[in-house]
C-alpha cells in the first residue's frame, strides 16, 4: 500500500491540486472543469486569471476527448492534470499519438512559440479567417488560443513508447500576478 | 416567424431569437461538445430572417466565455448578418474581461458590420 503514500507524495510535490486519469468525455470535462473552478473561487483567485485559466483548461481537455473519438485506446491512457503554485497555474495533459503525427504537432507548436503577443492575434485571426471545423469539430485554433491566453510559451514532450506511437506532454503556464 | 428559445447550460449558451420581440441574443458559456451542430439551428434561424428582416436589427451577444470551436461559428453567425440590412452588432464583456472586450474587437474587425461596445 506504499505506493498510496508515495502518490500523494508526488502530487504534492508537483503541487498538483488535480490529476486525473481515465475516460474522457463532454460529461468529464465539465465536472473537472467545475471541480477546478471551485478551487479557485474557494482560493479568491483573481478573476481574470481564472478565466484564463478555465480557457487553456477547456481546449486541453477538448484536445484530449477530440483524439480520444477516433482511439478508443486513448481515451483511457491520457493524463490531466492542475498544478497550482504561488505564481503560476500549470495545465498539463498527455496522451499518446501516433509517431507520424509528431512533426505535425511540433510544427504548430513552433509556428505558435515563435510568435509574441501581436504575432499570435493575427495568426488566430487569419487562421479563423480561413479554417472549416473538422470532422473531429476543432477549429485549428486550439494551441494559438492557449498560447494567447497563457502568456507563456508552450512545453511539450515526446516519450517514445517503442509501438509505433509516442506519449504527447502538454504543458501551458499561466501567471498569477 | 418562430421563436428560437433556447436554455443555456454550463457548456452551450442561452439564445433568443425572437422576431416579433425584437430579441436578438446569445449569452452565457460557449464551450459544446459539437459546435457546429450546436450552431446550425441558429445559421438556418439567421438565414429564414434574412429574406424578411426587421427594419433595422440589434443582434447582441453577452457571451461570459467561449472556446475555439464556438469562436468560428460566431464568425460563421456574423458573416450571415453582414448580409441582413439595418443590422448592428451589440457586444457585451465584463467590466474587468479584457479577453473578451478583445475577442468583440477582432470579430468587428473581420467582418462588416457596426459593433457597439457595452460593459456588464
Amino acid at each position: 500500500m506504499k505506493y498510496i503514500y508515495d502518490l500523494h507524495q508526488s502530487l504534492s510535490g508537483h503541487h498538483l491540486i488535480l490529476a486525473y486519469e481515465g475516460e474522457f468525455t463532454q460529461e468529464i470535462t465539465k465536472s473537472i472543469l467545475a471541480m477546478v473552478e471551485r478551487n479557485m473561487d474557494s482560493t479568491g483567485e483573481d478573476s481574470s486569471i481564472k478565466r484564463k485559466v478555465f480557457n487553456v483548461m477547456v481546449e486541453s481537455l477538448q484536445n484530449i476527448v477530440k483524439h480520444a473519438d477516433n482511439n478508443q485506446e486513448a481515451s483511457h491512457s491520457a493524463v490531466f492534470m492542475v498544478g497550482k503554485q504561488k505564481e503560476k497555474y500549470t495545465i498539463i495533459s498527455g496522451n499518446p499519438m501516433n509517431n507520424e503525427t509528431i512533426p505535425i504537432v511540433q510544427d504548430k507548436i513552433d509556428a505558435v512559440n515563435k510568435l509574441d503577443k501581436d504575432g499570435l492575434k493575427a495568426y488566430y485571426k487569419e487562421i479563423i479567417k480561413n479554417t472549416k471545423i473538422s470532422e473531429k469539430g476543432g477549429a485549428g485554433l486550439g494551441f494559438v488560443d492557449m498560447a494567447r491566453k497563457s502568456g507563456q510559451k508552450l512545453e511539450v514532450d515526446f516519450q517514445d513508447l517503442g509501438t509505433g506511437q509516442s506519449f504527447f506532454a502538454l504543458k501551458a503556464s499561466i501567471e498569477r500576478l | 416567424m418562430e421563436i428560437l428559445n433556447l436554455e443555456g447550460a454550463e457548456d452551450t449558451p442561452k439564445i433568443m431569437l425572437d422576431k416579433a420581440n425584437g430579441i436578438f441574443e446569445l449569452s452565457g458559456r460557449s464551450l459544446p461538445e459539437d459546435s457546429a451542430e450546436f450552431y446550425q439551428p441558429i445559421l438556418d434561424w439567421i438565414e429564414a430572417y434574412e429574406s424578411d428582416p426587421n427594419p433595422s436589427t440589434e443582434f447582441t451577444f453577452k457571451l461570459e466565455y467561449f472556446n475555439t470551436a464556438s469562436s468560428k461559428l460566431i464568425l460563421d453567425v456574423l458573416s450571415a448578418l453582414e448580409d441582413i440590412d439595418g443590422m448592428s452588432i451589440v457586444w457585451y464583456f465584463h467590466e474587468d474581461d479584457e479577453d473578451m472586450e478583445e475577442a468583440g474587437e477582432e470579430f468587428s474587425e473581420l467582418v462588416e458590420l457596426p459593433f457597439e461596445f457595452k460593459t456588464y
